[in-house]
């Protein structure tokens, strides 16, 4: 089928243009619905997810402005309860995860030299019905009934009983649409990782950044049903009057916490494991060698995945659970403390035997290290049972958590911005604005976060709209305060130093750290068919020891290579799909659905449902009646 | 780029195994998901049943066992009529896939329409609304019978690619997915079986 091309010096430029009108989208607005390129969609996805973060972080200043001194008259208490939710929910659902996946989409096809995601049309479905899922838990906010019983929502004061209007609707509604967009794209980036590796990038070869989203995934496909079925008992019950979590009718409000926080902390690790991903990228990088621990590190991160499904029960110590069973998930949540070590000690071990350039991804990798460092501390802590009966639902928690996920996942993908933003748009960003984002976001994080520790342990409660004078908490509160402010300060100055770099930055060249892994061999904007010949890799460091070469073009369709799983041997190319728009059709309905049970209008709902039905049907019908010739 | 030589020997691949096409993986991957939908919901009714004295309790009957065995028959038999349609499938007989396909949409059929049936008797004594225990005992049949539903609509769409000339032996995707997620949904029902039918008669 296909002559393997052995010596690649020149580019071929006649095979790049047959190349690029197999693979370009229109640049129309009907291709800018339809087009399934994985670039495309992940940078998409990348953009909204930080459209929700700047949301999320505005709730956030505008709770650190309430509490900057006690006895605040600013907001409502009930306006508090929406913004402290929807600060929550956008953090951790709107945000973290659809960033970390999109950077996922993005880079995963370019770092294992496939032209492609598995299934291309389903990443734009899963695109959309994040879109769709984000706006209709936002639509909440502009009728002033937002979600408003925190991010984890306990029944019974999410039930039908003590918060009767739409505000959980949106919450639960929401939280279910987005729920099938994370699926599918969990199910689509293992498939990628597993099946579209270039020829010889055998499982033991492939970059650390994929083990992290592999076990991501991995973990989103056993996670995620515990909250489909805890949101699927809510609605019901707060719709059709089922009984659940009632216990008047035999219901039990600890059957919500168990499903919530099965599916919960599976979820921390899920928007935690991708960006410690990105740091064993950026470290080796940046030592100019490569990683410590290679092998080590992979099991950790895996291993993290497999104990983090065996931890829930540290959010409920307070719940009144048997001794022994607080004593075991206490122990098992110690445990996550080994691989996390093996991790930072492989990084720490890279950096003590390299040589370190300090260049903006390095600082945010170094911070992240030492933040997280803090918050797993704390966490060790927490998972002591007679601690967590002291600190737990204090300020003592909100400082683990955000050390973990801000200081942590913010700060990993700061460094995984930096990083590769030269290769996404083909231009540098400034160093030195770099910097200044760095030191402010640095300084800002730490002055706004640690005294949160302390009025945690003064026993302040998290989630109360405000505090009384004179229990020593004003001081804390106000350095919390400030120290935010300057940390979303820090924020800005990156916002505006990518966006002028679109103009201002100099060309980056295809591969400007000198780093290791294939998305560097290409060009940067990466074109559309990602690489002209598909690499055939030979090591685990390819671009540094030359352990690759050109591999065949694959240039008569849209063709991409499936390879085994774990040898990365050349099973067959495989047709990708065309652009396609009945994904978009699919969310349409599957919004229409959601909308219509919110307003209790079910014949709506079930027309949406049906619409998605069929568009799917027709989505998956082959277009031709071509067959594919599958051999070589 | 360094030239290395290729070896085009280790790059030829081995004949071409559906097993191994991505729409499988996905579809492998996806029941997964599922199988844990599955397994929360029958946590959930353990979990609510430990929480309560008595399980089903008080003023409710245990569901009784006829019409749930045989709707067991049907789908097992349903199941065991696919394999024998698909093996003709993969064979090239066309008239023996589609009249087994026929089959099993009769029988999966037959298992909604009993289960309707056993619906409306358990209505006269029991609503859903009544105690935790109805509740969930609706909910996971229903989702169950959803999911049947579903799952004839996928056989009868890869039976209308097939009629209409879009299935092939060598591009036979859609007729093992198919086939997979119905033996799925049959698996199931052997859980829910266990463990919503069969169970209270052993505590």
């Amino acid at each position: 089928m296909s002559s393997i091309v052995e010596h690649v010096v020149d580019r071929d430029t006649e095979l790049e243009t047959r190349l690029t009108d197999l693979w370009e989208t229109p640049h129309t607005w009907l291709g800018w619905l339809s087009t399934v390129d994985h670039k495309t969609l992940g940078k998409r996805y990348i953009y909204t997810a930080f459209a929700f973060f700047l949301l999320g972080g505005v709730e956030a200043a505008v709770m650190r402005a309430q509490l900057a001194r006690p006895d605040a008259r600013l907001i409502s208490p009930e306006a508090y309860n929406q913004i402290f939710t929807m600060h929550g929910v956008t953090m951790m659902f709107l945000f973290a995860q659809p960033v970390l996946s999109g950077f996922s989409f993005y880079l995963t096809p370019l770092m294992i030299g496939a032209r492609e995601l598995a299934f291309p049309r389903l990443n734009a479905f899963s695109y959309f019905a994040f879109l769709l899922a984000g706006i209709f838990i936002y639509v909440s906010f502009l009728i002033g009934r937002a979600p408003n019983a925190g991010w984890f929502n306990y029944t019974p004061l999410a039930g039908p009983v003590y918060d009767p209007g739409p505000n959980i609707d949106y919450y639960a509604l929401g939280l279910l649409f987005l729920g099938v967009s994370t699926t599918a794209g969990a199910c689509n980036s293992i498939v990628t990782i597993l099946k579209l590796r270039a020829p010889g990038m055998s499982i033991d070869r492939m970059p650390l950044f994929l083990w992290s989203s592999l076990t991501m995934s991995a973990s989103v496909i056993f996670a995620m049903p515990a909250l489909t079925v805890g949101l699927g008992f809510l609605e019901l019950e707060r719709h059709w009057n089922f009984v659940f979590f009632d216990p008047s009718r035999g219901g039990s409000p600890m059957l919500w916490q168990h499903l919530f926080w099965f599916f919960g902390h599976p979820w921390v690790y899920v928007v935690f494991l991708p960006a410690m991903g990105m740091l064993s990228m950026v470290i080796p990088t940046f030592c100019r060698r490569p990683i410590v621990g290679h092998t080590f590190v992979a099991l950790a991160t895996v291993v993290t995945g497999l104990i983090g499904f065996g931890v829930w029960v540290h959010h409920m110590f307070a719940t009144g659970l048997p001794q022994l069973s607080m004593s075991f998930f206490g122990a098992a949540s110690m445990t996550i403390a080994f691989p996390s070590a093996v991790t930072v000690f492989a990084w720490l071990a890279t950096m003590w035997h390299g040589r370190v350039v300090f260049a903006t991804p390095m600082l945010f990798a170094i911070a992240f290290i030492v933040q997280f460092v803090i918050g797993g501390l704390s966490g060790v802590m927490t998972a002591a049972v007679p601690f967590d009966w002291q600190v737990t639902v204090t300020y003592f928690v909100v400082a683990h958590i955000h050390y973990v996920l801000g200081g942590g996942t913010v700060f990993g993908l700061f460094a995984g911005i930096y990083y590769w933003a030269p290769k996404m748009f083909g231009r540098m960003l400034s160093e030195s604005l770099g910097k200044w984002s760095f030191w402010l976001m640095f300084v800002g994080f730490n002055v706004g976060f640690f005294p949160m520790h302390v009025s945690g342990l003064l026993g302040m409660p998290r989630r109360v709209y405000t505090y009384a004078a004179g229990n020593g908490l004003e001081l804390p509160n106000l350095i919390s305060t400030i120290g935010v402010y300057v940390f979303s300060a820090g924020i800005v100055v990156s916002l505006w130093n990518l966006i002028r770099s679109e103009a201002a930055g100099e060309a980056a060249g295809r591969n400007p750290w000198g780093a290791a892994s294939l998305e560097w061999l290409t060009e940067s904007p990466p074109p559309h068919y990602n690489f002209a010949h598909i690499p055939v890799v030979e090591s685990r460091d390819p671009l540094w020891d030359g352990g690759y070469s050109s591999g065949p073009a694959f240039d008569e369709a849209r063709l991409t290579p499936r390879t085994s799983a774990l040898d990365a041997a050349l099973e067959a190319p495989i047709e990708m799909p065309d652009d396609n728009l009945w994904a978009v059709v699919i969310t349409l309905g599957m919004l229409l659905a959601v909308a219509g049970v919110l307003v209790r209008s079910y014949p709506w709902a079930i027309i949406g449902a049906v619409v998605s039905l069929f568009s799917l049907a027709r989505w998956m019908w082959p277009t031709t009646t071509k067959v594919l010739e599958t051999e070589i | 780029m360094t030239a290395i030589e290729v070896r085009t020997d280790r790059l030829l691949p081995p004949a071409s195994n559906p097993r191994s096409e991505v729409g499988r993986w996905g579809m492998v991957i996806f029941l997964l998901n599922e199988a844990t939908l599955f397994a929360c919901l029958v946590a959930s009714y353990f979990f609510l049943g430990v929480e309560n004295r008595s399980w089903p309790p008080a003023g409710i009957e245990k569901p009784s066992l006829p019409l749930p065995l045989l709707m067991t028959l049907l789908l097992l038999s349903s199941s065991a009529v696919l394999v024998y349609a698909e093996r003709g499938f993969e064979q090239g007989r066309r008239t023996r896939y589609r009249a087994g396909v026929v089959a099993t949409v009769l029988l999966g059929v037959g298992f909604l329409l009993i289960q309707a049936r056993e619906y409306h008797d358990t209505l006269q004594h029991t609503s859903p609304v009544q105690h935790a225990y109805s509740s969930v005992f609706f909910t996971i049949t229903g989702l169950h019978g959803a999911h049947v539903v579903f799952g004839l609509l996928v056989l009868l769409w890869a039976l209308l690619r097939d009629i209409t000339g879009r299935l092939n032996v060598r591009n036979s995707l859609a007729v093992k997915n198919a086939s997979l997620y119905w033996h799925f949904v049959d698996g199931v029902w052997l859980v829910i079986l266990t463990s919503l039918y069969l169970s209270p008669r052993w505590y």
